[in-house]
């Protein structure tokens, strides 16, 4: 009869969190604003992030596969960590860019964080309780930035442990079966 | 042995910085610009202000074609524009020419044309008079980096 192996504490050394490759995020950033455009995406490299950057909330929709000429098929592969938008921008604003992305199964649980120059606080208020992740005053500063990427690797580092919690007691609840069979 | 000139180049830098920081033309988001340089982006600084300038004398000259336009009525997109300038202006340091922007935006909001022409006016003296400065600082800084390369015969 085979000896049935106590499970071994789980290796999760080659397991790749969320994050894909380990500590790079890769984050989309629109902004129409040719200057802010080049600073946002150098404060995220600076920052050990890839960097998508986009011009218009039209073209963030494009790239989530989102403007409705496309399938999700493609996009089932794209792993964004998070999207900083301005909030005034030609055609539409962050805000509702925002909403757009929390409405699609796909995006909604990515973290959005809303840049804007003014320092309005009904705005303010609107978009946290839409669901942004922050609301950034520009300019944006690279402390600010480094708050973001932390906070999002220790949310990541919670998922990845309940994640081997979750295994391990599943792991341990079939030894225990497979041992009751074997008696 | 180095030229005395890169000290000599480092402290003329470091005083046109101070006087700039003094006079309210920089802010410490300028101090954030030069952070984000180093040898991976050893031009970071040069290349945003740049962009900056091209998009500026874009934005300032079509703000003039609007405002010289005798039929002119448009102020909505004087403030866009200005928006534009107050944004990317802050972005990079420049505060005094994001103050002045702020001062011209609230003369197109109350559809004052007198008081636009005159904060347009006011806005492009603060404009080139940074424009100029930041020239010479990188002339310095040019010169510095040469400096730095030259190595005195032993």
């Amino acid at each position: 009869m085979a000896e049935v192996m106590r499970p071994e504490k789980l290796d999760m050394s080659n397991e790749t969190s969320s994050l894909g490759s380990p500590e790079l995020l890769h984050v989309l950033a629109v902004d129409d604003s040719i200057v802010d455009r080049k600073f946002i995406e150098r404060l995220l490299r600076v920052s050990s992030c890839k960097v998508t950057v986009v011009d218009s909330p039209t073209r963030a929709l494009q790239y989530l596969g989102l403007d409705g000429n496309h399938s999700s098929v493609g996009f089932k592969d794209l792993k964004i960590n998070m999207i900083m938008t301005d909030y005034s921008m030609p055609g539409m604003t962050g805000y509702e860019l925002m909403k757009k992305i929390k409405e699609s199964a796909a995006f909604r649980e990515i973290p959005v964080v809303i840049m804007s120059s003014e320092n309005i606080l009904p705005r303010i208020d609107r978009c946290l309780e839409e669901g942004a992740e922050d609301f950034l005053l520009k300019p944006v500063k690279l402390a600010d930035v480094k708050r973001l990427r932390d906070s999002l690797m220790k949310a990541d580092e919670r998922a990845c442990k309940n994640i081997m919690h979750k295994r391990e007691l599943q792991a341990n609840d079939i030894y225990s079966q497979l041992k009751r069979v074997n008696i | 042995m180095l030229g005395l000139g890169v000290d000599r180049l480092q402290a003329d830098i470091n005083r046109l910085l101070t006087s700039l920081f003094h006079q309210g033309v920089l802010d410490e988001q300028f101090l954030q610009l030069q952070q984000l340089q180093d040898d991976t982006s050893p031009t970071f600084v040069y290349d945003v202000i740049n962009i900056y300038f091209d998009e500026s004398e874009k934005l300032l000259r079509s703000l003039r074609l609007l405002l010289m336009d005798r039929e002119f009525s448009d102020y909505k997109k004087i403030g866009l524009h200005l928006n534009q300038l107050v944004g990317s202006s802050s972005s990079i340091g420049a505060r005094r020419v994001r103050n002045v922007c702020v001062a011209f935006r609230s003369a197109s909001e109350l559809n004052n044309r007198p008081g636009c022409l005159r904060g347009l006016e006011v806005v492009e003296h603060e404009y080139h008079y940074l424009k100029n400065m930041m020239h010479e600082l990188f002339q310095l800084e040019q010169q510095r980096l040469l400096a730095a390369g030259v190595r005195y015969p032993m």
